[in-house]
């Protein structure tokens, strides 16, 4: 991969301005039709959801409570990592997008929601709603490219450093939640010191009360709870695996988003003047979906749906798989590559890119990785449509 | 007067007597076990009117009063604090998923069971009242918030009052008048409804007249037309002695404050205002920011967020494009229309309503916190 301005290819050369200003056109009015049919069906929906993850946490919980025999270690951890799965990405996550917003309950609201996890919601709703999906893919803007410790694209100069970022990202894997945390503090740009230092330090504050009250919740209190009935450090590893199941989950996942052999990424001077039309097609082709099950989308926070995620950040994650649909057929017509596949063949992708780019370009190129985006045939390009009525009209 | 002392806001025991030292250590144990959330919200899972955290009362039963109006009696969660006569509480319901909230006044008489009534009319294009008559069910949870209001009769009771009410501006007065009658000796109340089918409450007023416990004076607007000054002084000339409470449509009030305060009496009128005048939505309008307390007019084409910016208010902001909502302010009353759908957002007095302020702009005055 390589930033698209410099492509010997480029996927969307033959889209004329007029083309990508429709494909705008098109996508604001899935937008307007899926915002009208908003109702009550979906604010039943996201409290169904938040009711079944709480009844799980405090299922799990409870079980734990006797983890000391080994079926109740097992069912508890696996409940417990399930609940903080689906409160991380399917509420947490898309309710501090504003997904809910518009259902006017304070207690479903981007301003007021905390989350599971050792990153202040604040902190991270600047970081992820803000930079990265203003400046997806963006090279040099958006961090979420490597999180700013991988080189994830052969334009980045290659460094020794690089050697080790399979393992690093390994590590990220495991302790996901404080990966998100220090990235969140922007701590390589205060280590670079580009970074205010009384921001960093109100910042760091925030940071370490979340996390002191995230792991004496784990660590502490629930063992504690647990001990009259003998089964304190079974509770403390119970909670410990589920923390990391949530970590290596949520990474594999983010990893599918931006991540897969055959997406895009962007110059920086790329994104000046950008029209709305022009933001939409970025996001689409710097975005890869999952395919799966209904349940495997749930438990992606719907992120399996990345691609429209991104297109409609702050609409109801559960209508878009509906919204899929039509932004397929969009893809089609406007011939873009709709960048999809079941989850091990992306985490795979992935993951195979983080290796070969630890390789400095011209070793990595003896090696053969080939390109996943694939030419695509336009079906009903709109400019070929006018050409066309023309060239009837004109006969 | 013991009636109503007794039916004063009371200070929560729970909240102003300190926990003792065992009990604030459990809360802050259960607060850290449950942390990010609360222990309450565990509880609100169970039983939603048990949480502290939010104010709910259950639909216990539903009263037809008239074609277009209904009693509702609500059960109130346990934070619940109470009401004055006369007062009025807030009730939110969710409407095609969206909360909205309107105000009705307090109707219920003195009851043990520690339950409310309100009483709905609906209202002509009134999208709450018509949704709640038609769609409310014994059972159902709604939102709701403390009583609030200070059209009440004062601790010392006057020896004459006159109670003038139009359509559904019987209800503060029904709640004041069911509390209240046993105490007071001298009291004329004048009925406005369109026909004798429509007053609420009519037998129970018409009870009260027959019993000599009230004058009641009805009047029929359909076949006598609108009440207007003149006509006062004729069915009841001793007005000027009168304490009076007024509360009806917002034209009725306007025309006897304005009377009262010409006759120089204005200090003894006391007017409730249900539906305050919605302005109606324009293009722009002046935005205030209130605890900056600074105004700026603003065009109805270009965002809040930039031109309160260019005018050097310090303003929340994020990605400017409508995705991140970094840049919400709570509207407290007015309008604003979304710049890339045209959808207008309305928020009336006591509204809450987070806007994104870098896709609105100003449609009409509105007031944002800030």
């Amino acid at each position: 991969m390589t930033a698209l301005q410099k492509k010997d290819h480029n996927p969307v050369e033959h889209l004329t301005r007029s083309d990508i200003e429709s494909l705008g056109e098109e996508l604001d009015a899935l937008r307007a039709q899926i915002i009208e049919s908003r109702g009550a069906a979906d604010a039943a929906y996201i409290r169904r959801t938040i009711d079944v993850q709480r009844k799980l946490e405090m299922g799990a919980r409870g079980v734990l409570l006797f983890s000391k025999y080994k079926p109740a270690f097992w069912l508890g951890t696996a409940g417990l990592t399930v609940s903080k799965i689906l409160e991380n990405m399917e509420i947490g996550h898309n309710v501090m997008h504003g997904q809910w917003d518009w259902l006017r309950d304070p207690k479903i609201h981007s301003t007021t929601w905390e989350w599971d996890n050792a990153s202040p919601s604040d902190l991270w709703k600047h970081s992820h709603n803000e930079l990265h999906h203003t400046y997806t893919n963006v090279l040099g803007r958006d961090n979420d490219l490597g999180y700013g410790i991988m080189r994830v694209d052969e334009d980045q100069r290659w460094m020794p450093f690089y050697l080790g970022q399979p393992l690093w990202n390994a590590l990220n894997a495991c302790f996901f939640e404080y990966g998100i945390a220090a990235y969140d503090l922007e701590l390589g740009k205060y280590m670079k010191g580009r970074k205010d230092k009384a921001v960093f330090k109100r910042d760091l504050d925030k940071v370490g009360v979340k996390v002191r009250n995230q792991v004496t919740r784990d660590y502490v209190i629930h063992p504690l709870l647990a001990a009259p009935f003998g089964s304190w450090g079974s509770t403390l590893a119970a909670n410990a695996l589920s923390n990391l199941g949530r970590n290596i989950w949520t990474h594999s996942v983010i990893m599918c988003g931006h991540f897969p052999e055959g997406v895009e990424t962007f110059t920086k001077t790329s994104i000046e003047g950008e029209t709305r039309g022009d933001w939409y097609l970025r996001q689409m082709i710097g975005s890869a979906n999952i395919s799966g099950s209904k349940a495997m989308h749930i438990a992606t926070g719907n992120l399996s749906y990345q691609i429209e995620h991104h297109l409609f950040p702050d609409l109801p994650s559960n209508r878009y798989a509906e919204i899929s649909v039509t932004v397929r057929d969009i893809c089609a017509r406007y011939g873009l590559q709709y960048l999809s596949g079941p989850l091990p063949k992306q985490v795979g992708s992935a993951w195979m890119k983080v290796i070969r780019l630890s390789l400095p370009n011209h070793i990595a190129a003896k090696v053969k990785f080939p390109s996943r985006r694939k030419p695509v045939a336009p079906t009903a390009l709109p400019s070929r449509i006018t050409a066309m009525e023309q060239s009837e009209r004109a006969a | 007067m013991e009636l109503l002392s007794g039916d004063r806001p009371m200070d929560d025991g729970r909240e102003t007597v300190a926990p003792s030292l065992w009990r604030s250590r459990a809360i802050g144990f259960l607060r850290a076990a449950t942390t990010p959330l609360l222990p309450e919200d565990y509880v609100d899972l169970f039983d939603p009117l048990r949480t502290t955290t939010v104010l709910r009362a259950r639909v216990t039963d539903i009263i037809s009063e008239t074609d277009d109006a209904a009693t509702v009696v609500l059960q109130p969660g346990r934070t619940w604090r109470g009401h004055v006569p006369g007062q009025y509480i807030r009730i939110g319901v969710d409407i095609d998923g969206v909360r909205m909230w309107r105000a009705y006044s307090v109707t219920s008489g003195p009851r043990t069971d520690g339950r409310i009534a309100i009483t709905i009319k609906a209202i002509s294009g009134g999208a709450v009242s018509t949704h709640l008559l038609s769609s409310l069910q014994v059972g159902q949870i709604v939102q709701m918030e403390q009583a609030d209001g200070a059209f009440v009769l004062p601790e010392v009771l006057p020896a004459k009052i006159l109670l003038l009410t139009g359509g559904s501006g019987i209800t503060p007065v029904m709640g004041i008048l069911r509390h209240a009658v046993q105490d007071l000796d001298d009291v004329v109340m004048l009925h406005s409804a369109p026909r004798p089918e429509d007053v609420i409450f009519a037998d129970e007023l018409r009870s009260l007249g027959d019993d000599g416990r009230i004058s009641l004076l009805e009047r029929h607007t359909d076949e006598h037309g609108l009440l207007d000054t003149d006509e006062l002084d004729a069915l009841v000339p001793d007005w000027r002695e009168r304490e009076t409470w007024a509360c009806g449509p917002a034209g009725m009030l306007e025309m006897l404050e304005g009377h009262w305060e010409s006759a120089g009496h204005a200090h003894r009128l006391h007017t409730e205002r249900f539906r305050p005048a919605l302005a109606e939505p324009g293009e722009g309008g002046t935005v205030y920011f209130t605890n900056a307390d600074r105004e700026i007019d603003c065009d109805g084409a270009r965002p809040i967020l930039d031109i309160g910016e260019e005018a050097g208010v310090l303003m929340p902001s994020g990605c400017r494009m409508g995705i991140c909502y970094g840049c919400v302010l709570p509207m407290r009353e007015g309008a604003v229309r979304d710049l890339r759908t045209g959808e207008v957002t309305t928020a009336t007095p006591g509204d809450g309503i987070l806007i994104q302020t870098c896709i609105s702009a100003a449609a009409g005055r509105c007031d944002l916190v800030l």
